[in-house]
Order: C-alpha cells, then sequence, then structure tokens
C-alpha cells in the first residue's frame, strides 16, 4: 500500500520548531500571554484513605491577593463522574494520598501558594492498603488489559509442555514504581466565557483531551477548545487529562472571563498525572536442550487503583516473540488505596520485555547457548498469535547487523571472567519489539493559500519527537512540493480531528489522513489550484492491519562494567539496531531511539518512585531522589536501523518509533550487568547493593 | 511558602547585626538549598539577608603555605582554582563529585557546609521530622533510609549531611571562620557539624545569627597523596551513598600519615579516627587497609534497609587506598 514517492521523506531536514525552542519563544501551555490570569495551587489529601471532616479555609481566605478557594464542600457538580481519574471535589472522600481536595485562586502564583498552606483539613482516617503482594487475596482478573488484548491467554498444552521440558526456566522478575517525568510539568491555562472553555494545555491529544472534558462538565464539544502548540514531552503522562485539568476549568468556571493558570510543581506530578505500575512477573521457559523452545508461561500481578481501573498489558509481548506452540500468559490486579496507574513510556511492552528478554538471556546460559543463538532458534515464520505473515520483521537481520557493529563476537560466555583492573566488563543483548498501528478518526484539510502553497492542517501534536518537521515532510511529498511550500498546522481542535500522540502512532495515523487529503485534493482541484481551495478528507481504514503481524523489532546490546569492591555499574556503550520501516527523518529518528534506549538504560538502573505504605505516597519526588539518567550515565549511544520499507502499514511504509528505543533496552543492560558479575538480579532497578555479595 | 523581607547586605557589619537584631532572618547566598526549601515550606523565614554578593570571594594563598576560601567563593571556581586543583585534588575531586555544573556555579563555600539533609522526610512538610519539627518523631526509621546514617546516629534522626566538600575539608582540618557581633571566630570543621542526639534539628554549631566568612585549610603534608571516591546510584548528580575523603604519606612501604572522612554515613562528615590509628606505621597494602576499615565500621549501627552501608563503605574505603598506592607509584 505504499504510495508515497519520497522526496523530503528521508531527508535529516532539521527541526523546524528549533529556532523558536532554543530562543524560547516557543509557547508552551502556562506561557501564553492572557490578560489578567489569575494562578492556581491544589490542596491535597495528607491521608491515603478516609474521609474529610472539615475544611478551615478562613486564613486562606483573608490572605491578600485571594480570589477564591475551592474545597470539597463547595465545589461544583460534574456532569459525568463515570472517570474516577478526573473526577474530583464531588464527596469527601479520600481514595488516595495527594488526590487533589481543593485548591486556591489568587493573583500571583506565590500568593496562591502560601494560601494553600494555610488551610487546614480534618479527616477521619481509614486503614489503607497500598503494598502489592502477589498473594493478596483480592487480586482479580479484568475483563480485558490496556489497548483492549485479552486478559489471559492460552495457546497448546503449557502445563504439559513444562512438566516435559529438557531445560526448565522458572523465575520472577519485579520492576517498581516509575513516573513518566516529563520536562515540562502538566500545566494548562483554563478560560471559561460566555458557557464556552478555552484550555492552553500540555497534552498528548487535543482532540482526546476534548472529549474528556467536554463529557466531564456535560458541554457540547463545540463549546471546547483546547490548544497545545508545543508540549514539553509527555510519555504517555499526557495521553488524556489528569485531575489538575478538572481543577482549573472549575476555578475558571468560578472566575468567567480570567485565564487560570495552574503549572504542577514536580513533587505534584509524583501524586496525580499517572505512573508506571510495580509489576511482579513470574516466567516460566520450558525448552530441549539445544535451545528450542517449548513453552512460555507468563503471569503478572500489577496494581490498579480504587477509583478506576488500569490494567497494563505486560504479558502481551510473550504472545507473538518467539515461536513455541504452547504459551500462556495471564494479568492479575490488585485495586489498591493509589493514585491511578497510566500510560507510560511503552506501557505492557516495556516491562513484560524486560522480563522476557532476561529469561531468554537465562535460558541461553541453562542451553549453553549464545544469547543471539537462542533467539535465531526460536525465530517465528509467522505471528505465533494470530498466523498471520510479518509485514516486516527482520529481526534476525537486527541481531546479527548489530552483533557486528558492536564486536559481539568472540565472546566468552562464562560471566564474571573479563575485566580491565578494578572493573569487570560483560556484554548483553536483548530483542525490542513495538506494535505498528494506525488510529482511528484522523482527518486532515489542505488549503491552497497562494500559487504552489498549501496549508495543511491536522489536531495533531509535537510533544518534542519532531512532528511539525515530519509531517511537513510528509505533505511535501504527498503534495509533491517543496517543504518550504508547507504551512502546516498542528495543535488546535479547530483543526482536523485528530488521533492522540500515544502507542507510537502519531506520524503514521496522521499521515495516512494527510495523504488521503492531498489526494482528494488534487482529485479535486488539479496541480495548478486556484488559491483559496480547500479540501478536507479522512484517513481510510487499514485493511492490512487485520492480515498482517505488524510490528517494529530490534537488537539492543550493551557493554557494561562493574566495580569489583563496590559494584559501581556503569555503562560503557549501547547500541540498538532496529527494523522500523521506511524512515520519515533520521535526525529526529535517531534522537527517538537513543532517547528510548536511555530511558531504558534509566529503568534498568536507575528509576524507582518509592512507596512509603505507611503514608501511601511517593516519597521520592523530585528529580534529585527520583533519579533518572545523567549524560554522564552513557559515555557511547548510538541507533542504526535497516533499510526498509513496510508494504502494510500506511501510505509512507513507515512504523512509529517512539517508543520501540526503550523496549528490550533495560534486558540488554541487565544481561551485560550478569555477564560482567556473574550475578543475576531480577529486581529492577539494579544498584550496587545487588551486586555486593 | 510565607511572604518574607528581602534585605541586600551592603557590608558583613551589615549582615551580622541586621540578623543579630532578627531571630526569624536568614542568610542567602547561592540560593540552591534555602530557595527549594521555602518554596516547600521547609524553611518559613520572616527576613532573608542577602550575603552572596559581598566581598567574600577570595582565594588566597598564604605565607604559611595554607588556603584562605572566601565564604561566597563559588564552589565551580574553587574547584577550578590551579592550587586546589595541584595541592589538594582531594577537595577538587569532592567538589567536583557534588550537584550538577549549574549548581556549582551558583553554590558557595559557606552555604555548601550549612546545606540540609536530603532526608525525604525532612523534605516532605506532610511527614513527621524530628529535624524539620522537633517532637514529631523520625519517619526514616522504619521508611526509606538508603541515603540514612549508619555511623553516630539517634532514635531521634537518621539523617546524613549531604555535602562532598565537606567532607574533603573535615579530612584536611580545615577551620571555618566566622564572624557575630563579638567579632571573628574559628572553629574546626571536624567540631562544625553536630551528631544529632536529642537535638537533631541543630546541624552545626555555629552560634545563632554568626555568618561565616571563610574557610581555611593548613598546607597539605610533604608528599601526601589525596583523592576523594564517591559511590552512588547515578554517576552525576546524586548525593553519596558513601564517600571517601583519604590523604596518606608513606614512606618505603609503610604509611607515616593517614587523614581520612566518610561522606553519606553520618549526620555530619565522619572524620574516621579510628581507621586513621589503625592505619599509622603500618605496611600499606590491602590487609592493611582492609583492617583499618573493619576497625572503623566495627561502631556502625545500620538500620533496616541501609545494612549494605556498611560493607559498601568498607570496600569503597579499601578501594580508595588501593586506588591512592596505586596513583603513587
Amino acid at each position: 500500500m505504499t504510495a508515497v514517492q519520497p522526496h523530503a521523506i528521508g531527508t535529516a531536514l532539521t527541526r523546524l520548531d528549533g529556532p523558536a525552542k532554543v530562543t524560547g519563544t516557543a509557547p508552551y501551555a502556562c506561557e501564553y500571554q492572557l490578560d489578567a490570569p489569575l494562578y492556581l495551587h491544589p490542596i491535597q489529601a495528607t491521608i491515603a484513605r478516609g474521609r474529610i471532616t472539615a475544611m478551615d479555609t478562613a486564613d486562606a481566605q483573608a490572605t491578600h491577593g485571594v480570589t477564591a478557594v475551592l474545597t470539597v464542600f463547595d465545589a461544583p457538580k460534574l456532569a459525568d463522574t463515570s472517570d474516577g481519574d478526573l473526577t474530583i471535589l464531588q464527596d469527601n472522600q479520600v481514595h488516595y494520598r495527594g488526590q487533589l481536595i481543593g485548591a486556591v485562586l489568587a493573583e500571583t502564583a506565590e500568593t496562591a501558594r502560601h494560601a494553600a498552606g494555610l488551610v487546614r483539613v480534618d479527616y477521619d482516617t481509614e486503614t489503607h492498603h497500598t503494598e502489592l503482594s502477589p498473594e493478596d487475596p483480592d487480586l482479580y482478573a479484568p475483563e480485558e488489559v490496556n489497548a483492549g488484548f485479552p486478559t489471559d491467554t492460552t495457546d497448546g498444552d503449557v502445563e504439559a509442555a513444562l512438566r516435559d521440558a529438557e531445560v526448565l526456566v522458572d523465575q520472577t522478575y519485579t520492576t517498581p514504581h516509575e513516573h513518566n517525568n516529563p520536562m515540562e510539568p502538566h500545566s494548562c491555562i483554563a478560560l471559561w466565557d460566555n458557557g464556552s472553555l478555552t484550555l492552553y494545555d500540555s497534552t498528548q491529544g487535543v482532540h482526546a483531551a476534548r472529549e474528556k472534558l467536554a463529557t466531564l462538565f456535560g458541554l457540547e464539544p463545540g463549546r471546547v477548545r483546547i490548544v497545545a502548540k508545543n508540549v514539553g514531552g509527555g510519555f504517555g503522562s499526557k495521553g488524556a487529562p489528569h485531575s489538575h485539568n478538572t481543577l482549573a476549568i472549575m476555578a475558571a468556571q468560578r472566575v468567567p472571563g480570567r485565564p487560570i493558570k495552574l503549572a504542577l510543581t514536580r513533587q505534584q506530578m509524583f501524586d496525580v498525572v499517572g505512573y508506571r505500575t510495580p509489576t511482579i512477573q513470574h516466567l516460566k521457559l520450558g525448552a530441549t536442550t539445544d535451545g528450542r523452545i517449548t513453552a512460555f508461561r507468563h503471569d503478572v500481578v500489577e496494581q490498579s487503583a480504587t477509583v478506576k481501573e488500569f490494567a497494563e498489558q505486560t504479558a502481551v509481548v510473550t504472545r507473538m516473540m518467539y515461536a513455541s506452540p504452547n504459551r500462556a500468559t495471564s494479568h492479575r490486579l490488585a485495586k489498591l488505596d493509589v493514585a491511578v496507574p497510566f500510560w507510560m513510556r511503552a506501557p505492557g511492552e516495556c516491562p513484560g520485555t524486560y522480563a522476557l528478554e532476561v529469561a531468554m538471556d537465562e535460558l541461553a546460559v541453562a542451553c549453553d547457548l549464545d544469547p543471539i543463538e537462542l533467539r535465531l532458534r526460536n525465530e517465528p515464520d509467522v505471528d505465533p498469535e494470530t498466523g498471520n505473515p510479518w509485514s516486516d520483521r527482520r529481526l534476525v537481520e537486527c541481531l546479527s547487523t548489530g552483533a557486528e557493529r558492536f564486536g559481539w563476537h568472540p565472546r566468552n560466555p562464562e560471566p564474571g571472567v573479563r575485566s580491565n583492573g578494578e572493573w569487570l566488563i560483560g556484554t548483553g543483548v536483548a530483542s525490542s519489539v513495538y506494535p505498528a498501528m494506525n488510529m482511528p478518526g484522523n482527518a486532515a484539510r489542505i488549503e491552497c493559500t497562494a500559487p504552489g502553497r498549501y496549508a495543511v492542517a491536522i489536531g495533531a501534536v509535537d510533544i518534542g519527537t519532531g512532528t511539525w518537521t515530519a509531517l511537513t515532510q510528509i505533505a511535501a511529498d504527498v503534495l509533491d512540493c517543496d517543504v518550504d511550500a508547507v504551512e502546516l498546522q498542528i495543535g488546535d481542535t479547530d483543526l482536523p480531528s485528530a488521533s492522540v500522540e500515544g502507542g507510537s502512532s502519531g506520524i503514521s495515523s496522521w499521515g495516512t489522513a494527510i495523504h488521503a487529503a492531498a489526494q482528494q485534493f488534487r482529485h479535486d482541484h488539479g496541480d495548478n489550484p486556484t488559491p483559496g481551495v480547500t479540501t478536507t478528507a479522512e484517513a481510510p481504514e487499514n485493511e492490512d492491519a487485520q492480515n498482517y503481524g505488524m510490528y517494529s523489532f530490534g537488537a539492543q546490546f550493551a557493554e557494561a562494567h562493574v566495580s569489583r569492591y563496590t559494584g559501581e555499574i556503569h555503562i560503557a556503550r549501547m547500541l540498538g539496531v532496529f527494523s522500523i520501516g521506511r524512515v520519515i527523518n533520521p535526525a529526529t529518528l535517531r534522537s527517538q531511539l537513543i532517547g528510548g534506549m536511555t530511558m531504558g538504560l534509566s529503568m534498568a538502573l536507575h528509576e524507582e518512585s518509592v512507596r512509603d505504605h505507611r503514608f501511601g505516597h511517593i516519597v521520592t519526588r523530585d528529580l534529585a531522589s527520583y533519579h533518572i539518567s545523567a549524560h554522564a550515565d552513557i559515555p557511547e549511544i548510538d541507533a542504526l536501523w535497516l533499510d526498509s520499507v513496510d508494504e502494510h502499514s500506511n501510505p509512507m511504509g513507515s512504523r512509529g518509533a517512539g517508543e520501540i528505543g526503550i523496549v528490550g533496552s533495560a534486558a540488554a543492560v541487565a544481561n551485560a550487568i550478569y555477564h560482567a558479575t556473574g550475578v543475576r538480579v531480577r529486581d529492577l532497578p539494579i544498584m550496587c547493593d545487588a551486586l555486593l555479595s | 511558602m510565607n511572604p518574607f523581607a528581602y534585605h541586600r547586605a551592603t557590608s558583613v557589619q551589615d549582615a551580622v547585626t541586621t540578623v543579630a537584631e532578627r531571630p526569624d532572618a536568614v542568610y542567602l547566598a547561592g540560593g540552591t538549598n534555602l530557595v527549594d526549601h521555602m518554596k516547600l515550606g521547609v524553611a518559613e523565614t520572616a527576613l532573608v539577608v542577602d550575603v552572596g554578593h559581598l566581598p567574600l570571594y577570595d582565594i588566597d594563598h598564604l605565607d604559611d603555605g595554607s588556603l584562605r576560601i572566601g565564604a561566597d567563593v563559588r564552589n565551580a571556581d574553587l574547584a577550578a582554582h590551579p592550587i586546589v586543583r595541584s595541592r589538594y585534588p582531594v577537595l577538587a575531586r569532592a567538589l567536583l563529585a557534588g550537584a550538577s555544573g549549574q549548581l556549582r556555579n551558583l553554590a558557595t563555600t559557606a552555604g555548601n557546609l550549612l546545606q540540609r539533609t536530603r532526608c525525604v522526610y525532612f523534605q516532605d512538610v506532610t511527614t513527621p521530622c524530628n529535624k524539620r519539627s522537633p517532637g514529631q518523631g523520625c519517619s526514616a526509621i522504619g521508611g526509606y533510609v538508603r541515603y540514612h546514617a549508619i555511623l553516630g546516629a539517634s532514635p531521634h534522626c537518621m539523617a546524613t549531611h549531604p555535602s562532598d566538600m565537606a567532607v574533603a575539608m573535615t579530612a584536611l582540618d580545615a577551620q571555618v571562620v566566622y564572624v557575630d557581633v563579638d567579632g571573628e571566630h574559628r572553629l574546626p570543621l571536624t567540631d562544625f557539624h553536630r551528631l544529632p542526639g536529642e537535638e537533631p534539628h541543630r546541624d552545626t554549631n555555629l552560634p545563632a545569627g554568626a555568618l561565616i566568612t571563610a574557610v581555611e585549610i593548613p598546607a597539605p603534608l610533604d608528599g601526601a597523596h589525596s583523592t576523594y571516591r564517591k559511590v552512588r546510584d547515578r554517576n552525576s548528580y546524586a548525593f553519596a551513598l558513601t564517600s571517601v575523603a583519604a590523604e596518606l604519606v608513606t614512606e618505603d612501604g609503610t604509611i607515616n600519615s593517614a587523614r581520612i572522612a566518610l561522606g553519606g554515613v553520618a549526620h555530619k562528615p565522619w572524620r574516621a579516627h579510628r581507621a586513621e590509628h589503625a592505619l599509622l606505621g603500618q605496611p600499606a597494602g590491602e590487609d592493611t587497609f582492609t583492617a583499618a576499615a573493619d576497625h572503623e565500621l566495627a561502631q556502625a549501627e545500620p538500620l533496616e534497609g541501609n545494612e549494605f552501608k556498611v560493607e559498601l563503605t568498607r570496600r569503597t574505603l579499601v578501594a580508595t587506598l588501593l586506588g591512592l598506592m596505586e596513583g603513587h607509584q
């Protein structure tokens, strides 16, 4: 179905939004200059479960510069309370610590923050339960898991195959709470005027946000406008509105005509804007002595919240990654007194692949096989889950190309034997995978603005990934013009409908709509259109999606150095080789891939939100105590990709690149640490104390 | 965050007399720690007296070979100073192991000494903390203690002092010079920071209202080799799980002098007197170093959850001393 002739596509066009961003003139949500803004500061619950009995707002109300104080006792009623994440201030119940229970609105941000601290809250406290345990008697099976996948699957006779297996790996892997922490905090400006809402929001999807918020407040979608021209990262956490949006809109309704600014503090971002659930993953791999896998079993325990269910699809990767006639997966949830977990950086695939790819490394050791060879021996000809052919897999090429470029061979499989002075040295490999998704509900508008010049409009967003640039390149090619002739318009619900920037589906979905609009435009108006003519068209459904196993794949390599004295871990280098379909822009692609790989390194070694179960909240609540990898942690990192075109994914022949970089990288790092030390650590993050034995 | 008044001090004398009259006042220099605390509600002050611009930014190499470092010398400038780099490598390395480039550009010498613990419970006003609010209790006990003390703690506070610079200065027998309304005084750095005892809200023995004007470091010993090693959970912008500032003088393989301080393990930079004593006169080598480390850490009392820091500190000390010997050969 590839229909686009690449000219601008495939070139390393410099980011079109770069100059505005580095000169500070690109407005982010809270930076729009509106007249006479007011500032909002949330009041948060300091218990994890119970009931608010009183909120004394007298001192806050009396503070000079305070306009209003919202509490659970006097907030406006929402039209729809079915979304437990967004529903706040509707009663006096506290469901998790940090829950938004009020706010102060004031003339300055400082006054609002000060006065919020003056509000005294009394509670009837109830016993809370925030600790995930595989022994929890209340674990349950959700109806489905995120992205609509089945909760459990069984193919073949897994138990019999495991019983008869010549080699068995039977281990439990855990990943901790992790928080997305985009650089730009969640923030918005809400303006309520004449029964209509304008929201400047830091969001990954303006139309998706509008649908949620219009429902919440009982508004016609046409009375809600959402603007997001520049977004400083989201990593999933801005894929849907959260309760801070509810709060800002409630405040805006209290003071019609005044813009209400709300920017969460870094600490507040550990409370109310989503996070990755901890996962407890039990894997069993059965195999023959020569490394043919006969059975997979992947059972996951993870958490959700009492107010809303979110079920991370952690085990789905095991359903399709490698050949095996017998495969079983399951997900069980605990509903805890915690904030709602949500999308974070390849939800499902990321933690699931960590566990699967470390288990594969353990199987390679058990079978005395090179870990790359083990993967080659279990390469499936067709998608094991559906029986469909692959659209463009090429994992074997990723592994072999990577092995050559990384210098994988020769490799002594014996762990803990290579060193340089104090430092033990090891190498690790892992596979990557991420589905190629095209979202429904996309349309684009093309207008001839002058002879040979076009405005291309779609309500897409750029969350820092390069959308402004990549969509301009696609638009230029589908219109057969130079990129300079295209004026791209995105980030506004006034533009044609677009799906959320999530699931690595943005460029595929939006590009498909722009392609469809261009075709219709040329059909309607020819090659020399009169300025002023316009065409809007919707993206067609991709019929190949049902008939092909459509995924990106990759192979990641890491070299770990571990101090034999202190267990300190230094990752000397990382390399990823990816099968990613046609490349739209190699510069922004490389940024996304090495960014994802860095996040995987960060997951392997650093990231952990520590929940203190006595209080119920995350106590590592800033970027000094919640560690993400720093530059010094990554001396050498590179990403390569196969020259490729996916004939089935979309008209560009491309696949998404946002998330695959993080998938598998933590496993490559963990496997390298094992090879360096001989110590197999299965609980992330891996820190020096685990290697002190 | 509270409303507060701001006064830009015109001189050291002006600063000291202003604060002497206002017990609710605090000094502001780089602001890298205090401003965070004001925003979080950890520090509630009515008057901020800015001393960051006062003429306390010279680094003087004195006639007796010692170094006098002005209180407002930025960490980045101190680390880059040729005399610090050549004569006090332990100090240069400690400075560069701390914080981030941006923070080191702002943070001052005196402010670094006076920074407060990064205990997560101290920094979160919704959790009890004896250091922030005496009598509330210590939330670290039974909680998240990865960065907490294994030496010299009390049942009232398990916090650690977060500085790297101060650990090196402690090993180097630095003196803190301060001024109050009675004039100029000196305090050995080893006596400057306190153990928590029953008054964990008191970090230091600096009298109320006193203003640090300089830190003085004696000349390094002849033939000394020194270094700083910091073990942390990421390679920059992370506080020490444990750190070692060490200086050795050896002659024909025998240790003639040893000065050692540990960071990340106590409420103050921990001068390892026991280890130093165990090293003196002994042959430099792994066995001696291990015995010295064991001797020092015999007094360790870790918490549930940070027991590993005893072994980690022992190994880090040994590796640091071995590294000094290797670099020396």
